[in-house]
């Protein structure tokens, strides 16, 4: 009985937050500030989203009208499509949380998470009517297209913007500091990344040639 | 541009090994000559447009004096032209048969009343509707008007005029005569466009003179660089133009072939145009590609760099070759400015040249005058060339349902070709089949023709949808409306109730 009352809560608690996702697509500054301060997000709405993105991600290349999009697929990579959202997320979610937690951040790894999932929102709500739309306009009429499709990215943008405001408690500008201080780590951990990767693949390499060396030998 | 050297490598490794192992050679052998670029812009071998009828070399022409470097070629009716730049002097050919061209005469000097009565490097000759001869004597440094028995008539020489820099020798080096008896002229190290006299000799200005453009990162560069740093830049000189050919409506058609590597490649510098009266370039380029002939320049056997454009010509329909001297090719363009097949290669073999330096046609023929080789090739369409000129001329005729046959032919000879599809498709149109209509150019991105099929379409679909639409339209106001009604009968139901209990 309590397991099943457990299970209905979840499913409540989920549906809420999960309007509570829309609520701050219009709202930013109220909507972020409660997310983690009244805790009505979650990350189960946030990893829905997520996933709705990449989804939204993954169909455009498929449902688009060629007018807009022409894929060529022999060069198409779903684990690279799928990868250069998820990787960036993530080295921006580690970016941000290494750099506002030395300097009075209050936002924890997981809430920059959800804050950054949450302002992704406006990105498939756009995207997927838009990919009707690109199947009924022809070029003439491309303009609509364009302009909508843009702003789709210009409003997660602003919604992430005000999300890393609210979230660590930070001015405006020392926010948008900070987040452009977020891109210049994600571009070191991006060239620690590779130096490591080529360390290590050098490291392999030196083992297997003594051993091979030694095969040979004995 | 790595990306493109890295497919040319993989092509010619492949090729390589094909080669090698021997098998299907034949086929694969014939596959190389022509092809033709997708959507894209990969290489899509295609059957030959174009064969060689013969290679006429000074032997096969009963020529006592060869050939020795050839430069200019003209072809008027069934005569072709020859400059034969070495031996100074002109030669009339025939072509007699489907496949002779025989010698008729040679021109070796003026008759008449002028002082130097011999040609010095002829470089190109043409004639025009009214029997006149017209000679670029390039280092005479004069243009010689004769008569079709070589008797002299008049001669344009170097301008007197401020404009043309004083200093510097007349050249002419390629000619063109309009119907009017004017001359416009390609000269030596002239950059301000082509020179053009009126029919009495008067040099009457400059026409198409490519306008100077810089970018700003060189602006800001000569802002900082010091005054040698500067004089050691690359100057920002208009481009000398190449060569000419005045086509059937008195358009001009001229090549670029200096121009720089990457201007070329990014489709800022523009290496083929043609001329209206003013000097305005009104080539059309709605293709895809640029007129720049190969798009991959991978370095092979010491052919390395862009096309670079010797020669054009241009057909009754609008279709125009240009010759490329880099890789001895000969590239087709149709009125659009797509490309429609290139073939040719360097090397010895019939339909190869070494140096090509002129081109022509004769109706649908092609003949390419190789200065190096001292030999003119032939070249006459193939069922699937005479198949895209049909299809072509066709739609050009207003014969939209036989241009669409003539397409659907050409493509079940090569699947592969874009042209055909847009051309079904644009036939289709016409006809308006626009749901056909738009599946074919669907295929191959063509996107102005899919927007106007489309759009007509669209039309056609809400009108044949009218009432439904409405229906819904009407359903989407009436049943906001009616559950609006509702509630308010069901409010002022309760609001009653409640009324009679206070009551």
């Amino acid at each position: 009985m309590t397991a099943l009352f457990k299970k209905n809560q979840k499913i409540a608690d989920y549906k809420k937050s999960l309007q509570f996702a829309f609520y701050c697509l219009t709202h930013p500054l109220d909507g972020f500030w409660d997310l983690t301060h009244e805790k009505r997000g979650s990350i189960a709405v946030a990893n829905t989203i997520l996933i709705v993105t990449l989804l939204a991600r993954l169909m455009r290349l498929q449902f688009t009208g060629f007018l807009f999009l022409r894929v060529y697929w022999p060069e198409i990579n779903i684990i690279l499509q799928i990868g250069s959202v998820l990787f960036v997320l993530a080295m921006w979610c580690v970016g941000n949380w290494a750099l506002t937690t030395l300097f009075d951040g209050k936002g924890r790894l997981g809430q920059i998470y959800v804050a950054t999932c949450y302002g992704m929102l406006p990105y498939p709500l756009i995207q997927f009517p838009l990919l009707i739309l690109s199947n009924v306009v022809t070029v003439d009429e491309a303009e609509f297209y364009m302009v909508l499709s843009s702003f789709s990215l210009v409003w997660a943008a602003v919604l992430i913007l005000f999300a890393m405001a609210q979230i660590h408690e930070y001015k405006m500008a020392k926010n948008i500091g900070f987040i452009i201080a977020t891109v210049f780590a994600m571009l070191v951990m991006v060239f620690i990344l590779l130096l490591f990767f080529s360390m290590i693949s050098q490291g392999v390499a030196y083992f297997i040639s003594i051993v091979r060396e030694l095969l040979f030998r004995v | 541009m790595k990306k493109r050297f890295l497919k040319t490598a993989v092509c010619m490794i492949a090729a390589g090994v094909l080669a090698v192992s021997g098998t299907g050679l034949t086929v694969r052998a014939e596959e190389g000559y022509t092809y033709s670029y997708d959507y894209w812009g990969d290489i899509q071998y295609s059957p030959d447009a174009y064969e060689v009828v013969g290679v006429y070399t000074s032997a096969d022409l009963g020529l006592e004096l060869p050939l020795k470097r050839p430069e200019g070629l003209f072809v008027k009716g069934n005569s072709i032209y020859v400059c034969d730049t070495g031996n100074n002097r002109i030669l009339e050919l025939q072509r007699t048969d489907k496949d002779t061209i025989s010698y008729v005469r040679s021109i070796d000097g003026i008759r008449g009343d002028v002082e130097v009565k011999e040609f010095n490097s002829p470089t190109d000759v043409t004639i025009t509707d009214d029997g006149y001869i017209y000679v670029a004597d390039m280092n005479n440094c004069r243009i010689l008007k004769l008569d079709m028995d070589g008797n002299y008539i008049m001669a344009f020489t170097k301008p007197t005029d401020a404009t043309f820099n004083q200093e510097i020798d007349f050249l002419p080096a390629k000619i063109a005569v309009d119907t009017a008896g004017r001359v416009y002229c390609v000269a030596k190290n002239v950059n301000k466009g082509l020179v053009k006299f009126e029919n009495d000799g008067v040099f009457s200005g400059f026409v198409g003179a490519t306008p100077v453009t810089y970018n700003w990162t060189d602006y800001v560069w000569k802002k900082f660089a010091s005054k040698t740093q500067r004089e050691n830049m690359e100057k920002f000189t208009p481009t000398e133009y190449d060569n000419l050919y005045m086509d059937h409506e008195g358009f001009i058609y001229a090549t670029i072939t200096q121009a720089n590597q990457d201007d070329i490649d990014s489709g800022d510098t523009d290496i083929v145009k043609k001329l209206n009266l003013m000097g305005s370039d009104i080539l059309v380029r709605n293709g895809e590609l640029y007129v720049i002939g190969d798009l991959y320049w991978g370095n092979g056997g010491g052919y390395d760099g862009p096309s670079l454009f010797t020669d054009v010509t241009a057909m009754e329909n609008d279709i125009y070759f240009v010759l490329d001297k880099t890789r001895g090719r000969v590239f087709a363009y149709d009125d659009q400015g797509r490309m429609l097949y290139g073939f040719g290669g360097p090397g010895n073999e019939g339909g190869y040249f070494r140096r090509p330096v002129a081109l022509d046609h004769m109706e649908h023929d092609l003949l390419v005058l190789d200065s190096q080789d001292n030999s003119i090739t032939l070249f006459t369409p193939t069922q699937y060339g005479q198949l895209i000129f049909d299809a072509i001329e066709q739609f050009q005729d207003g014969f939209y349902d036989e241009s669409g046959a003539s397409w659907q032919e050409v493509m079940n000879q090569n699947n592969n070709y874009d042209l055909a599809y847009i051309g079904i498709g644009r036939s289709l149109l016409r006809q308006k089949k626009y749901q056909e209509a738009m599946d074919y150019f669907k295929l191959k991105y063509d996107d102005d023709n899919y927007s106007k099929a489309f759009k007509q379409y669209r039309k056609q679909w809400v009108e044949d949808h009218i009432g439904i639409i409405f229906a819904v339209v009407a359903l989407l106001m009436i049943v906001p409306l009616a559950i609006g009604r509702i509630k308010r009968i069901r409010w002022e139901i309760d609001k009653a109730d409640i009324f009679m209990n206070q009551k």
